[in-house]
């Protein structure tokens, strides 16, 4: 246990025996402003932990919704500089939900491991998950995190096998990230059956709660995912959410924020079924 | 910044990390881990198997038409009027390029894994098809990935890709070059992580990638001592070979790494010269982070993002380099310039009259290059110069540079 905000939620969950609601959604999409208000909408609708997208101009593991929403956020002007700022400004009224930075290691080497690590806990972030940073690499930012009392949250997959879980699992702290597919953000959903002996498979290895993602787009499918995990993270469908209420000048339909409520609304109740699915 | 001490030999990297220095490395996401540690086992095994060694060999005679040729460009070293200038005739292998080299050497690993599907990227489409040609030859299917900027532009590679056999998906997410094109194979590689091959055109990307495609780029460099000592007694002054990726330079350069004497040039392509954005030299005017699974020089802003670059060849217009080409800029070991447009294309047209060889533009910047530095040197000094591709291909592209239509 690193005593941040995700193992404080974790422990109070499992009191209440229901899984974790983990929502990503892209830090300035479609602008700095929108988003923000997006961020407060989160833990409003039922979001126990909030993923807080990092955009960059190449995001190799994701898919065209996640790639389009970076786009959409670099072009109006999100740096990385301006993410923190956002979690910053979110502390000011809410303390309590873990926020999770998300995204991929060059703009934060650009930036200086030492000098964002100190920014990232000034702004009150509590884990970070980069993508393209396997364990192999963990002097480049793992473990100085870790030092700085950030946790680093590893993503598990299919491809990652029984003599390999220890190495991805040695440094990983807060949770355990079960990507539970070979492919990118976005795609089809499992076969949950799977998921579950996955599931069951990690937890042979660590104490650590086991989210899972990758394919989560409703209340239903959440439903069924947090009988076997954790937690259930829903990343891409809060994204189209977003996209879903854009029109093509740069215009909103509607309030994006409404709308990554609703749909969080729903989720929330989802993974709060979930257990009571389960026992029946 | 400390200025490193020099090693004991140039020649002993990457370490078992994949790292030149502090470039190279394997900053992939965990579902391709697996993957390329799995590769890596697989070409540690076939590159000390001689059977592996002797199959490569083979067709490197009987399909590329190794060894390529050492020649003499006699007309152009006189019109100069200072060093001796010799081209390793790259541009008359099989395909017209030096890319057949890697991908004889890949698809014959991919079959030893058991794989069943080759993807590719390519830009200019050169790799495209060097790879579609390979697959062909081998019977897989093949995917090549290609900017939708660049099927526009490469349309005749096009063509010829999809007469091979292989399937040419254009990539319009991002802006639709190269580096979109290496994202999303990389995407289809994490998807079908089963009985996929990811075979990549240049010495970058996670290791071991970046040894791999030097190693069987090598040929260039082994086959070009032999052919200079055979023709001067003696080891050349100095080495020049244009970088996009950097495979065809690497491939040259590094068996003559520990020879001290010898001097060794890469040449970016420096667009419409490095004051703006439009150029492709990663090492000249960008500066270290992390893509693609390497860390090596990028042309990148403040914030981390990655820049397109510009180039009047499409082959060098990528913002990253491979991680080796970084460790010797930074080791002091070699010397890296920028080439800009107008001068390649200068280039292109003095070698076909002088020659009467169509360079492809990639090696132009590195004839452009040639013809600063020859002047300037003796005429007992020797240069070779890598002339990584044909011109056929550019053809369209140069005649509308110049205001002509064929």
């Amino acid at each position: 246990m690193t005593g941040t905000r995700i193992d404080t939620l974790f422990a109070g969950l499992k009191k209440q025996n229901r899984p974790a609601l983990v929502t990503y959604f892209m830090g300035g999409d479609p602008d700095y402003e929108t988003s923000l208000s997006i961020m407060k909408t989160l833990p409003k609708a039922g979001a126990d932990i909030i993923e807080l997208g990092m955009p960059f101009s190449d995001p190799m593991a994701d898919g065209p919704a996640i790639q389009a929403a970076g786009q959409r956020a670099l072009r109006n002007g999100q740096t990385l500089a301006r993410t923190l700022e956002m979690a910053r400004s979110f502390r000011t009224e809410n303390d309590t939900t873990p926020i999770v930075m998300m995204g991929y290691y060059n703009p934060i080497y650009i930036y200086g491991v030492d000098r964002f690590l100190a920014d990232a806990k000034t702004a009150g972030i509590d884990g970070l998950i980069v993508v393209d940073l396997p364990p192999e690499t963990d002097e480049e930012l793992c473990l100085p995190a870790l030092r700085a009392g950030i946790n680093f949250i590893r993503l598990a997959t299919p491809t990652t096998d029984d003599r390999r879980l220890p190495k991805v699992l040695e440094n990983t702290s807060g949770f355990v990230y079960y990507v539970s597919m070979t492919g990118i953000t976005g795609s089809a959903l499992p076969d949950t059956g799977k998921v579950a002996e996955a599931v069951a498979r990690i937890k042979r290895h660590t104490d650590l709660p086991v989210c899972v993602g990758f394919g989560v787009k409703t209340a239903s499918q959440a439903r069924v995912i947090g009988a076997a995990a954790d937690g259930v993270v829903v990343g891409t469908a809060i994204v189209n959410a977003v996209a879903n209420v854009l029109s093509p000048d740069g215009g909103m339909i509607a309030d994006p924020a409404e709308a990554v409520a609703t749909l969080v609304r729903g989720l929330a109740q989802g993974v709060r079924e979930s257990r009571l699915a389960a026992a029946e | 910044m400390n200025q490193p001490v020099a090693p004991n030999s140039f020649r002993t990297g990457p370490d078992e990390q994949g790292m030149f220095g502090i470039f190279g490395g394997r900053f992939v996401a965990e579902t391709l881990m697996p993957l390329i540690l799995d590769l890596e086992a697989h070409w540690n095994r076939a590159k000390n198997d001689p059977a592996f060694k002797a199959e490569l060999k083979q067709l490197g005679r009987h399909y590329t038409g190794r060894p390529s040729p050492l020649y003499f460009a006699e007309r152009l070293t006189e019109h100069l009027g200072g060093a001796k200038i010799y081209f390793k005739r790259e541009e008359l292998n099989h395909t017209g390029s030096h890319k057949v080299n890697n991908c004889l050497g890949q698809i014959l690993l991919a079959m030893r894994m058991g794989k069943k599907r080759i993807i590719a990227e390519t830009g200019a489409g050169q790799h495209g098809v060097a790879t579609a040609t390979v697959a062909a030859r081998f019977g897989l299917p093949c995917v090549v990935y290609m900017g939708a900027t660049d099927v526009e532009r490469q349309a005749p590679n096009v063509f010829r890709m999809r007469l091979l056999g292989a399937e040419v998906r254009p990539v319009t997410a991002g802006h639709g070059t190269l580096k979109d094109a290496m994202n999303e194979a990389l995407r289809d590689w994490v998807t079908n992580v089963e009985d996929t091959y990811y075979l990549i055109g240049t010495a970058a990307g996670p290791h071991p990638y970046p040894e791999m495609v030097r190693d069987l780029q090598s040929v260039i460099g082994e086959e070009t001592k032999e052919q200079i000592m055979e023709a001067e007694g003696r080891l050349p002054d100095m080495l020049v070979a244009a970088l996009g990726g950097g495979s065809n330079a690497i491939g040259l350069f590094h068996p003559f790494l520990d020879d001290k004497e010898v001097a060794i040039i890469g040449v970016e392509a420096g667009g419409k010269g490095l004051d703006g954005d439009e150029h492709c030299a990663s090492l000249t005017a960008g500066k270290p982070g992390v893509l693609h699974g390497n860390r090596t020089y990028l042309l990148q802003n403040e914030d981390g993002q990655i820049k397109d670059g510009h180039s009047i060849s499409a082959g060098l217009d990528y913002p990253g380099i491979g991680p080796e080409h970084a460790w010797l800029k930074e080791s002091g070991r070699a010397e890296y310039v920028a080439i800009q447009d107008y001068e390649a294309l200068e280039a292109f047209q003095l070698l076909t009259r002088l020659e009467g060889i169509i360079p492809a533009l990639e090696p132009s910047h590195a004839i452009a290059e040639v013809m600063k530095r020859a002047p300037k040197m003796g005429r007992d000094k020797i240069i070779v110069v890598n002339l990584s591709g044909r011109g056929d291909k550019d053809i369209f592209s140069v005649a509308k540079h110049l205001g002509m239509e064929i």
